[in-house]
């Protein structure tokens, strides 16, 4: 048996036993056990070292509000650091590393920094990593050592390097009721909601329903609290119109009642099963949400409040009662409400010695005497902790005689035994998700806490959320939430459960710190002390926002759930103001820390959509090397056994230029432009005229943005007086699309234009090089495709093998060549008849590596070139601006700054010392290698080229034009790649365009 | 935030595409009046309240939406498609001095 468990009680499966590991040693727990409830029961009670000081510490909650018991899981070679112990469902195989220590968790050698304390006070960040100003330390590089050793030492855990295999998943959901919590208040809201057919969703982060009826000891309806909550549970269950999602945070509240929460599928598993993701993110928009999601005990602040062995009161319940641990077996209870003498109850029924209750107030309530006089142990009133004893556990504390109107300490202290601490600073309503759909929280005096605020969305709140604490007003409140947010007419009062409770007041004393020397720590976990905090007062820090940030005060990943009011206590004293005057910050999403997985979820991986043409099968069955362009997946080459890429695209081209090839092109953007207005409306988005294009013709045009920068170019094809067909670059098809969509709808809705994207109803494949004529000539028929009835330009109609086809004789290549498209469901048939045709004339297929260095040896522009910050004249494209009419961007594209000579020009450049060159390589006049500078402009494509025998490119240089036929370098310092170049004309081969035009 | 679509109803803001500031009213083509193109390529209004913007229900039906915002409380109080307002003037005016 392990030391700390009860013989009996706790609602852990006892039958079955559970191994993990805990900083490599090898523990035992029971199914049902969080991480924490496990070592606690093993007798653990360090858990961790502390942000700043590594001061020792241990488990102060039993759930999501943990600022102490922070872990890293392991699993494999993936870590996921900062883990609140009390959220971990252990399973057999669990791996679990305490955090912030080195060497090891007892022996710390950062704990010297307790030492250094007043070097890591308020704003140590701010001050320390500025360094001397003045002095003989001015500038010098000592203080920037220095930071990187207190970085080091001050922190949470690491994460790993490795990347995560696990997968994850977004699911949207809607429902007329989202009940957030499900405790008796959640349960009967839900319960409520579901009887009046309301499609319901109830959420509830722990891993079993019930809230406090896990571990309260009461009775509903004459049974068990914890029993009831399970056959509540167990009848929602069975509804069709409810969906229960345990393991589930809702942690933020959006915008027209949306809300956003992580279910945590798989984390309490030893494998997750087939298909199942470890983190599935729901986006709920609901009708009306009810927030039941309770209330959360707040800790006093008084020295050595931080030693392991010091918890909340009623964690210490939830550990007796749900999971059958003691905390401790001396156990001291320090409270200033009557809440905390549950815990005393409790803890003394199930077998621990209750050595003293230290309560602050003078006058205490009959019912909370009785159980003090019940308990044994002393009753010290009108008392307060000063002090606790011992090193990595609590042997014993130091009381004194308090009084609560001076809120001071007086006469002397007397020490007491005990290995355990209880504390209670009374309660704070979880109010987050209200606050972020709210306005103000509202102080309330007698509960000295914020109750949620004037909803600005449409939400209810029910049970201790809303400041009643008792489990007949969740009860009812519950219900009539429930009953109101799904509209029920039939809300029968009468029939509610009976609760069998104890008539405790948690309404405190309004104390949250006993000031006596020591430190006490009000946020635990980035170890802001009650003396930091006044310390960044009399700096001047005298905003709640500032002094949070200063301090770091409630910035920590438990988001201030235990620190944020004793914190705006002692500012409000410090200020001399009332709590309310001082206000509250503003509660933000996530209410608990979410896994950027969760959020990224098929965004990111394999299972990203992909695009893929319509002859892809084709090309991965004929050896095709596949390229990722966007969404897109494109041959890059065809290559041959033992080739490397360059070997394959330059016989590829070579194959083009002295034969012909074959490459698909179905990715190119394509939009049907059509009605009696399209050709006016092409003339005033494209910079050239198409209004005079004959139908059965082509021509390229250039769009550009209304800032007058090039935003796309392509080929329009005039299919009939109201009918075009528009190509964009790949890349650019959606932006394009969107543009047009946007210019006829707002700016000329008079326009009677249709348009319709036809990108993946069309195949295309460009058939190029001398022998493509040929090779129509022998596939096409029902057109001819010579030069009279095909001219360069000309647009035919024809069938290939039976498949209905458009030809276009247009050249990206530079070499005679036509692009062949069909429908989407005949490309593979009609490529591969093309192939079939063109075997005696030796095609190849080529891919984007031949298509764009054929493409640089032309000097053809695309996205590399047009970036968004090249005008037509940088590309040198000047000659298609009309001058015979307006169009986007011909307002703005004469201004000053886009006329300059020196402006980025489109080049070509020659590699002087034949090794190859990269994209995004820098161009500069004199070769520094150690001091790279003095930029001319980039590289924007590079290749080897077949016809020169050379390596070139294009680049963007500045006054480029005016440099051709003079010497520069190329400066890459990443890849180390330093060298000479010539920058000439873009215009490589065949500048008149003889070969295309023949 | 929710956007009701006249012609498809309330649909999540996810499926819609911000187009920008509504107020907007492009130049005649052929003016050569570098102020006015300045402004209406440049210039946008940023109230802190009702503002008329654009959006594209790009992820729906496509049509471009003349949507009244409330740029603190993202509360939509009316929408109508940009198409039947492209005509109408602008009724809202810049700042003084809101020229670049
Ligand atoms: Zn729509």
């Amino acid at each position: 048996m392990s030391p700390r468990r009860a013989t009996a009680g706790g609602r852990i499966d006892r039958q079955r036993t559970i191994r993990f590991t805990f900083d490599g040693h090898q523990f035992t727990g029971h199914a049902g056990d969080t991480l924490a409830s496990a070592l606690l029961a093993n007798g653990v009670t360090l858990f961790g070292r502390s942000f700043k000081y590594h001061r020792p510490r241990g488990v102060m909650t039993a759930g999501v509000n943990e600022p102490n018991a922070l872990v890293t899981i392991v699993n494999g070679g993936v870590r996921e650091p900062n883990i609140p112990a009390t959220t971990v469902e252990i399973f057999d195989g669990l791996t679990a590393e305490s955090q912030n220590r080195f060497p090891t968790l007892s022996y710390d050698i950062g704990a010297l920094n307790q030492l250094g304390g007043r070097l890591l006070s308020a704003g140590f960040y701010y001050k320390t990593f500025m360094g001397p100003v003045i002095g003989p330390l001015k500038g010098t590089r000592l203080w920037m050592a220095c930071e990187y050793f207190i970085r080091r030492a001050a922190g949470l855990g690491s994460a790993g390097l490795e990347k995560d295999p696990a997968r994850y998943e977004r699911m949207n959901a809607f429902c007329d009721v989202l009940v957030v919590g499900s405790g008796p208040a959640g349960l009967m809201a839900a319960q409520a909601a579901a009887e009046s057919g309301a499609r319901v969703i109830l959420a509830e982060l722990e891993a079993v329903p019930g809230g406090s009826a896990n571990w309260s000891d009461e009775a509903i309806d004459g049974m068990p609290a914890a029993k009831w909550a399970s056959s509540a549970v167990g009848k929602l269950k069975a509804l069709e119109n409810v969906r229960l999602l345990p393991r589930t945070t809702v942690w933020g509240y959006y915008d027209d009642n949306t809300l956003a929460a992580v279910e945590r599928v798989t984390d309490h598993k030893s494998a997750p099963a087939k298909g199942e993701p470890r983190h599935r993110h729901w986006t709920i928009r609901a009708q009306t949400v009810v927030l039941a999601t309770g209330a959360l005990e707040r800790p006093l602040v008084f020295p050595g409040n931080d030693r392991p062995g010091v918890m909340l009161a009623d964690a210490a319940r939830r550990y007796v009662n749900q999971f059958g641990v003691l905390p401790g077996e001396k156990i001291a209870i320090f409270t200033n409400n009557d809440s905390a003498y549950r815990a005393a109850h409790a803890l003394k029924k199930a077998g621990a010695a209750i050595v003293a209750i230290i309560d602050l107030r003078r006058e205490v309530s009959d019912a909370a005497r009785q159980i003090a006089a019940s308990v044994v142990g002393e009753h010290l009133t009108g008392h307060a902790v000063v002090a606790t004893e011992g090193g990595k556990q609590v042997s014993g504390i130091k009381v004194q005689p308090f009084d609560i109107a001076t809120a001071s300490v007086s006469g002397d202290p007397r020490s007491l035994h005990a290995d355990c601490l209880l504390v209670s600073g009374g309660w704070s309503p979880t109010i987050h998700l209200a606050s972020q759909a709210g306005l103000k929280p509202v102080w309330i005096e007698q509960l000295q806490a914020f109750l949620p605020p004037q909803p600005t969305q449409k939400w209810l709140a029910a049970g201790a959320i809303t400041g009643s604490f008792s489990t007949q007003e969740a009860i009812s409140q519950g219900h009539a939430a429930g009953a109101k947010a799904a509209d029920s007419k039939s809300a029968e009062p009468g029939d509610l459960p009976i609760a069998d409770a104890d008539s405790l007041d948690p309404c405190p004393a309004p104390i949250f710190e006993i000031k006596a020397p020591g430190k006490a720590f009000v946020d635990h976990q980035h170890d802001v002390t009650a003396d930091d905090v006044r310390l960044a007062h009399r700096e001047g820090f005298v905003s709640v926002e500032h002094l949070k940030r200063y301090t770091t005060l409630g910035m920590a990943t438990d988001q201030g759930k235990t620190s944020n009011v004793p914190g705006l206590a002692i500012m409000a004293e410090t200020l001399g103001k009332p709590i309310p005057e001082v206000g509250t910050t503003r509660f933000r999403p996530p209410f608990a820390p979410v896994s950027v997985g969760a959020l990224a979820a098929e965004r990111y991986g394999d299972i990203r959509p992909e695009r893929l043409t319509p002859m892809h099968d084709w090309h991965v069955e004929n050896g095709a090397t596949l390229y990722a362009a966007g969404l897109w997946h494109r041959p890059m080459i065809y290559g041959l056994a033992g080739e490397t890429v360059e070997q394959a695209y330059v016989r590829e081209t070579k194959a083009v230029r002295g034969g012909v090839g074959l490459v698909d092109v179905s990715t190119l953007g394509k939009i049907a432009v059509q009605g009696p207005d399209a050709a006016a409306f092409l003339d005033r988005v494209y910079t050239n005229m198409f209004s005079t294009l004959a139908v059965g013709k082509a021509r390229y045009g250039l769009m550009l943005r209304e800032d007058g920068f090039v935003l796309d170019d392509g080929t329009t094809w005039r299919l009939g007086e109201h009918d075009f067909l528009m190509t964009t670059t790949t890349a650019n098809a959606g932006k394009v699309m969107q543009h047009l969509e946007y210019l006829l709808d707002v700016v000329w809705p008079e326009l009677r234009v249709h348009l319709t994207s036809v990108t993946d109803q069309w195949a295309g494949a460009a058939i190029s090089g001398p022998k493509s004529r040929e090779v129509l000539a022998a596939c096409v028929t029902g057109t001819a495709v010579d030069n009279d009835a095909l001219p360069f330009m000309g647009i035919v109609h024809g069938e290939i093998d039976g498949a209905p086809v458009m030809i276009c004789r247009l050249s990206f290549s530079g070499e005679l060549a036509y692009e062949v498209y069909c429908g989407a469901g005949h490309g593979t048939h009609v490529w591969a008849t093309l192939m079939k045709g063109g075997e005696n004339f030796g095609i190849v297929p080529y891919g984007l590596e031949a298509l764009g260095t054929m493409r640089i040896e032309k000097g053809h522009v695309t996205g590399a070139e047009i970036d968004g910050r090249t005008t037509a004249r940088d590309l040198h494209l000047d000659w298609m601006l009309s001058k015979k009419k307006p169009f986007i961007g011909s307002a703005m594209m004469d201004r000053e700054g886009l006329l300059a000579e020196d402006r980025l020009q489109l080049v070509g450049i020659i590699s002087l010392d034949n090794r190859p060159l990269n994209g995004g390589a820098h161009i500069v006049e004199h070769l520094d290698e150690a001091n790279p500078h003095g930029s001319i402009g980039h590289l924007t494509a590079a290749c080897y080229s077949p016809v020169l025998g050379r390596y070139i490119g294009l680049a963007l240089v500045s006054g480029g034009k005016a440099r051709h036929g003079s010497r520069a370098f190329v400066s890459d310092p990443l890849r180390r790649r330093f060298g000479p170049i010539e920058i000439v004309s873009h215009h490589f081969y065949d500048p008149e365009g003889s070969r295309m035009h023949g | 935030m929710l956007i009701t679509c006249p012609y498809c109803g309330p649909r999540n803001v996810s499926e819609y595409t911000y187009q920008g500031d509504g107020n907007r009213t492009r130049p005649d083509p052929a003016s050569t009046d570098q102020a006015a193109w300045n402004e209406y390529v440049y210039d946008r209004l940023n109230p802190a309240g009702d503002h008329h913007e654009i959006w594209q229900h790009s992820g729906g039906c496509r049509a471009h939406l003349r949507v009244t915002r409330n740029t603190l409380t993202h509360v939509v109080t009316e929408v109508s498609f940009a198409r039947d307002a492209g005509h109408r003037k602008s009724e809202r005016h810049r700042k003084p001095g809101a020229h670049a």
